[in-house]
């Protein structure tokens, strides 16, 4: 039998909500075959997360439901199946996975005694046998001494293997479809990779079918045979992800390609931007959903546009979809990097922060000491950009704070070189931050206008009603937002919005050194593209000097002139950008570069699989010697003794690594 | 576990010290004492010569410090003193009534528990419906009855119905059923609050709980509703429940006074209530040093209790 | 005044059982403060010809054993609870966030000490201390209203205010916009005024509301014990004590009314405070 396993036709989502019936997903179709990933695409509230809890059965109840269209499950009708039916099928046919591993276990229960619930539930099986099946699961979902695993709980796992766990716990009945939402946003890009890698490896070996949902473009091309590109409750895009990237049709999914920054391709000097932000669903403008924000709208695309075939195995849903078809065109940057004259405006000399924790139960207290930054050295030139990139635990956010005068350090000590700004006010002035969730940066309950002119009339920078709403409109527009803003409150604006007030609060004090603290992490990427290249042009204009921390590497290489890389609260290597990103010296930059998947299929064909093994270790237990040699590939018996010190290679490149 | 035990008995030596320090500083340094209040009672003149020779026979002549560290080398060797009033032992002035307040907070306690979560529970699930507003009616008038007056329109109904339990209170061994019908309904009066507190707490836990991550997980397994209610909702449910349960436990005390003073009977809260108008300084430190300890006691049950339902709090 | 109303209109709009707890309120706190005015008799006058009336034309809710008339000592009783249980409320959340606010604000050594205080102070169940305050202070009567009974009433709020108000500027303390504020140079009074203060108000106001509540049951528990409020001062629970247990059967108006009053207005107290917190907590709002 060769028919889909899954066959989505024509779905409707609706949310009743106080402010009126959300359309939540509307005439979305689309077929899974057995063993074949398939991914939904899209930005949040697109409704991608929504359309596979629909399949599930497990919308919000009694606010979401479906309003038309068909599931068919192996021809069965999802859609009309009664509650009693559908649950039967959940976890046994179908099975989900979800973003948050940290919270998506029970915290009270066993890790055996939740793995073995489906099986109990299903198969009937008696204790003792779930519990022999459950051994089996966490073999194959690469768990280490399983059967010590069944009886520890959530608490004692780390993200990572959490999200394992409930792999394991979708595989237990041998589903055939299994969906991940977001599986991995929530984790390092180590770890991230492991994760992938392990759902590609089970699906081939069980021939199981996976519904990948996901906002990341180089996760689609690297793991999805076929992919789905959804904006605003509608799907844009749909076909064979090798087609989708290669002849991307919709305007969407071009904007998308073009807003990502990438490691494959030459540096752009801006980011190609989709301008404006995704409609309110509540509300939302007749036609073509995207037209408000797409550059080849006409008068056609009043009129809803229906999907069209641009070629085989390829739907798009635009009335352009022929015409408008300019290859996304980055143009190279053709600027050296490291062409702007420099002197050292910050200077950091085994900068070290140690935090003392008590944690523990109630039985006893643990005592420890985070090393979050542990002996970092490293100057910032007057005018570039650092970039600071690690995974969690690397201490890049510490570094960020202490350098604003959030934190003290605990050792090591720094400096800021400002000519003529010597005394503590106008020093404390010169430094400012951008921090990452635009929604717990502004004061909710000041307007925008207070937020802004705050700094200004606490420092004398402005006197009088007029000056200071003058000088708060400038700053506004500065940062590409209506003077009219200021009369809003932060709960009133867009995630994207609240950054660029973000950015004009911490202009308004003239600063010179910026601190961004993964300033454009939390936003969706078409959003994302505006604020970096926002920062971009601000740099250039006011001559400002940034230390850019994001875990993104590709935002990193867009932004940053030089970048330093973390791990475990030490510096690994420091370089040039294009020097490191081109020829990485230390063994754990190469393995990051490595976990990125790049938004092009047939690049990533071509690269095998090399993913980095093991966890980060705890910052409260860091390895002795190397911190890295627990999971570096080079790694030899000299690198569990000694500290490698931080050299310089060549003139401008920095390498803490004994066999680099 | 012993090690934790000892360790948290070890730190409620000073919180139990200070809650004797300031007990001690209020009575003594606040206006009033009871000399005056037992002569005046007394009837008759009262002459400074005979408040002073009072006072000396009560050691309230004595500077404060040294009262207080008789006070406490009493305590250390379990002799608190005389009752101020009657000049017996305060051990057995309390010990007589010690086993009627004790089986009313039990009795309130039972009461309470079943009255609150299955209505708690009920209440959460059925959130929304009529069933829920109905529930939650009951449980915001029980926090707004004073405790008296429900006792009160308890006896005035079974005065009405001529359905009045003896008078004479007996004790539960002397002759159980009439004890049982005797402090059921006190128990009722003091429980209902209690009820009503615990069981919003249970309805707000659990709507709290079934609205997180691992709820959609279990539910993406296939588990029936019950199952994902019972095993994955109401255990994480329970522990901020507990909380209250305990903390509502040790303060049964403040009902105790007025449900004892309503229904005429002889337990602690109402020896308290009449200690402190006869201002019986020692038999009043006494009392409440033992609502303090049951307070600190109940505080280590509860973190008991929540060790043994939150695996993140033990340790391995 | 118009900006002042939008706020109380969308309440009403969202928890329309709040709205009508808070009218209730203002009613009774207009009668409380006309009492003088709306009363048809005087409160403490005497009138043995109509003992124990039943309820009638002239005596609503009819008189008491020395032939008072209840409606009226129930309207001057209103005075008492509202004003005690406010006042108190007020003094116990005002001190309560203080503390707590600058417990969470100043944090290490100052958190340490202020939160052991706390917990001693909260191991002194409600009722006793206020029992042993109340009996021991004395009188000290302002505008009719007991102050010493207030403080009586209002320390047991403290500690358990505080310890809310902690947790909550905590949770403000590592908000994003205090960082901001802390690297764009303002003072710590600043700080603590303009931005933390602002944003754990929400959680005081319903906790305030909830103590008015909490504080007149306790008023009226205090004064049947014959601890609070004295005669001939006019006070719900007082109107219990006493004598008042001895008509049971004759006059079960004597019981019914003073109790029923406390319990509304104890009622509209809680109901509002659920209203204001569900109104305030953005998390429930779909």
């Amino acid at each position: 039998m060769n028919g889909p396993l899954l066959d989505v036709r024509d779905l409707h989502v609706e949310f009743r909500t106080r402010r009126g019936s959300v359309k939540a997903v509307e005439g979305l179709s689309y077929q899974v075959r057995a063993g074949e990933i398939v991914a939904l695409v899209g930005e949040s509230g697109c409704g991608k997360s929504v359309s596979s809890l629909a399949l599930m059965g497990l919308l919000a109840r009694p606010a979401g439901r479906i309003t038309k269209g068909e599931i068919l499950f192996d021809g069965v009708d999802l859609a009309r199946l009664p509650e009693s039916e559908m649950r039967k099928r959940r976890g046994r046919d179908i099975a989900m996975i979800f973003q948050e591993p940290m919270t998506s276990l029970n915290p009270v229960l066993s890790i055996g005694l939740q793995l073995s619930e489906p099986l109990m539930q299903h198969r009937g099986m008696t204790s003792v046998q779930a519990r022999e099946r459950a051994t089996e699961l966490l073999t194959l979902v690469g768990m280490t001494d399983p059967e010590r695993r069944l009886d520890q709980y959530p608490h004692q796992l780390s993200g990572g293997m959490r999200q394992r766990v409930m792999i394991a716990m979708g595989l237990a009945c041998d589903p055939k479809l299994l969906i991940a939402d977001e599986p991995t946003t929530a984790l390092d890009v180590t770890i991230q990779a492991q994760i992938l890698e392990l759902l590609t490896e089970l699906s081939r070996k069980l021939n199981l079918a996976v519904i990948l949902i996901t906002h990341n473009l180089g996760i689609v091309a690297r793991y999805a045979d076929r992919v789905n590109v959804m904006y605003a409750a509608r799907q844009a895009e749909g076909g064979a992800a090798e087609r989708v990237f290669t002849n991307p049709s919709h305007p969407y999914t071009r904007g998308l390609l073009a807003a990502v920054p990438r490691l494959d391709r030459p540096r752009a000097a801006q980011l190609a931007t989709i301008e404006g932000a995704p409609p309110n669903l509540v509300n939302p403008p007749a036609g073509c959903r995207f037209a408000p924000r797409c550059t080849h709208r006409t008068e056609v695309c009043e009129a809803d546009p229906v999907l069209f075939e641009v070629e085989p195995d390829h739907l798009v849903r635009c009335w352009h979809s022929n015409v408008a078809k300019t290859p996304p065109e980055q143009n190279a940057l053709s600027e050296p990097s490291a062409a702007k004259p420099a002197l050292p405006i910050v200077k950091a000399e085994a900068l070290t922060k140690h935090y003392a924790v008590r944690s523990g139960g109630v039985f006893s207290r643990m005592n420890g000491v985070v090393r979050a930054v542990d002996g970092v050295s490293f100057e910032i030139l007057a005018g570039e950009t650092l970039g600071l990139v690690g995974e969690s635990g690397s201490g890049k956010s510490t570094i960020g704070r202490l350098l604003a005068g959030l934190e003290e350090p605990t050792d090591g000590h720094f400096s800021i070189e400002l000519d003529g700004a010597n005394d503590p006010a106008a020093r404390r002035r010169a430094v400012q931050v951008i921090f990452q969730d635009p929604t717990t940066a502004l004061n909710p309950r000041m307007l925008v206008g207070d937020i802004i002119s705050e700094p200004l009339r606490v420092h004398k920078l402005a006197r009088g009603k007029g000056d200071i709403d003058a000088r708060v409109a400038s700053l506004l527009e500065s940062v590409g937002l209506r003077a009219e803003m200021a009369e809003r409150y932060p709960h009133e604006l867009s995630g994207g919005q609240r950054q660029r007030v973000g950015i004009a609060r911490a202009l308004a004090l003239e600063p010179r050194f910026i601190v961004c603290d993964e300033a454009v992490s939390a936003l969706d990427v078409s959003i994302q593209g505006q604020i970096v290249n926002l920062l971009d042009n601000l740099q250039q204009r006011l001559g400002l000097t940034y230390l850019f921390i994001a875990h993104d590497l590709a935002v990193v290489r867009h932004i940053a002139d030089r970048v330093a890389v973390l791990y475990l609260g030490r510096l690994m290597e420091l370089g040039p950008r294009d020097e490191v990103f081109a020829n990485p010296s230390h063994p754990y930059t190469r393995a990051l570069l490595d976990a990125v998947p790049v938004p092009d299929p047939v690049v990533e064909r071509n690269r095998g699989s090399r993913t980095l093994k093991g966890e980060i270790p705890s910052p409260l237990k860091p390895p002795p010697g190397c911190v890295f040699h627990t999971r570096c590939p080079i790694a030899k018996e000299a690198c569990k003794q000694s500290v490698p010190p931080l050299r310089e290679t060549i003139p401008g490149r920095f390498v803490a690594c004994l066999e680099a | 576990m012993l090690g934790f035990l000892a360790r948290r008995l070890l730190l409620a030596i000073p919180t139990l010290l200070g809650v004797a320090v300031i007990t001690f500083l209020i009575l003594r340094v606040l206006p009033g004492d009871i000399v005056e209040v037992k002569l005046r009672a007394d009837g008759g003149t009262v002459t400074q010569e005979m408040v002073q020779n009072e006072r000396v026979r009560l050691g309230l002549d004595k500077p404060v410090v040294s009262q207080f560290a008789d006070w406490m080398r009493g305590l250390a060797t379990f002799d608190l003193g005389n009752s101020m009033w009657t000049g017996r032992p305060v051990t057995q002035e309390i010990g007589i009534r010690l086993a009627l307040s004790a089986q009313l907070a039990v009795m309130a306690t039972i009461v309470a528990l079943l009255l609150a979560v299955p209505l708690g529970t009920l209440s959460a699930l059925a959130r929304g419906t009529w069933i829920d507003g109905a529930i939650r009616l009951f449980t915001v008038a029980g926090l707004a009855v004073p405790s008296f007056w429900l006792g009160m329109l308890i006896i005035m109904g079974l005065l009405a119905f001529n359905a009045m339990p003896p008078l004479v209170f007996k004790p539960f061994f002397d002759d159980p059923w009439s004890n049982l019908r005797q402090l059921f309904w006190p128990a009722l009066a003091i429980g209902y609050r209690y009820a009503a507190v615990v069981a919003r707490m249970i309805r707000s836990s659990i709507i709290d709980v079934m609205g997180e991550d691992f709820i959609r997980t279990a539910r993406a397994k296939g588990l029936p509703e019950r199952v994902v209610v019972g095993r994955h909702g109401l255990r994480n449910a329970m522990l901020p429940s507990i909380t209250v349960i305990g903390l509502e436990f040790a303060f049964l005390f403040g009902g105790l006074a007025v449900t004892e003073q309503v229904f005429n009977l002889n337990g602690i809260g109402k020896l308290f209530v009449q200690a402190v108008t006869q201002r019986d300084f020692v038999l009043i430190q006494t009392i409440v040093m033992m609502s303090a300890t049951i307070f600190v006691i109940m505080n280590l049950i509860v973190d008991l209790l929540y060790a043994a339902l939150d695996p993140r709090l033990r340790v391995r | 005044m118009m900006a002042d109303l939008h706020p109380l209109r969308a309440f009403a709009k969202s928890q329309p059982l709040g709205a009508a707890a808070l009218a209730f309120l203002v009613l009774f706190l207009l009668l409380a403060i006309f009492a003088e005015r709306i009363a048809p008799y005087d409160p403490l006058e005497v009138d043995f010809a109509a003992m124990l009336s039943a309820p009638t034309r002239e005596h609503w809710f009819g008189t008491d054993a020395f032939g008072r008339d209840i409606f009226s000592r129930l309207i001057y009783g209103a005075r008492t609870a509202l004003g005690i249980g406010i006042l108190a409320s007020g003094i116990g959340c005002s001190l309560g966030s203080i503390i707590g606010v600058a417990s969470a604000y100043f944090g290490g050594r100052v958190d340490l000490i202020v939160q052991r205080l706390v917990d001693m102070m909260l191991a002194f169940p409600i009722v006793v201390l206020a029992l042993v305050v109340a009996a021991s202070l004395g009188r000290m009567p302002v505008l009719g209203i007991d102050l010493n009974l207030v403080v009586a009433i209002a320390i047991p709020i403290v500690p358990k205010v505080a310890r809310v108000v902690r947790s909550a500027a905590l949770g403000v303390r590592a908000m994003a916009y205090i960082d901001a504020a802390r690297t764009a140079g303002f003072s710590d009074s600043r700080i603590v005024m303009r931005h933390m203060i602002p944003n754990v108000m929400g959680p005081v106001l319903v906790l305030a509301t909830a103590y008015v509540a909490q504080a007149i049951l306790l008023e009226s528990a205090l004064s049947f014990l014959g601890l609070g409020v004295t005669e001939p001062t006019p006070a719900w629970g007082l109107m219990l004590a006493g004598n008042a247990t001895d008509f049971y059967r004759e006059a079960p108006w004597v019981v019914i009314f003073p109790g029923l009053a406390v319990t509304l207005v104890v009622l509209a107290f809680n109901t509002l405070g659920d209203a204001l917190r569900d109104y305030l907590d953005p998390k429930l709002e779909t």
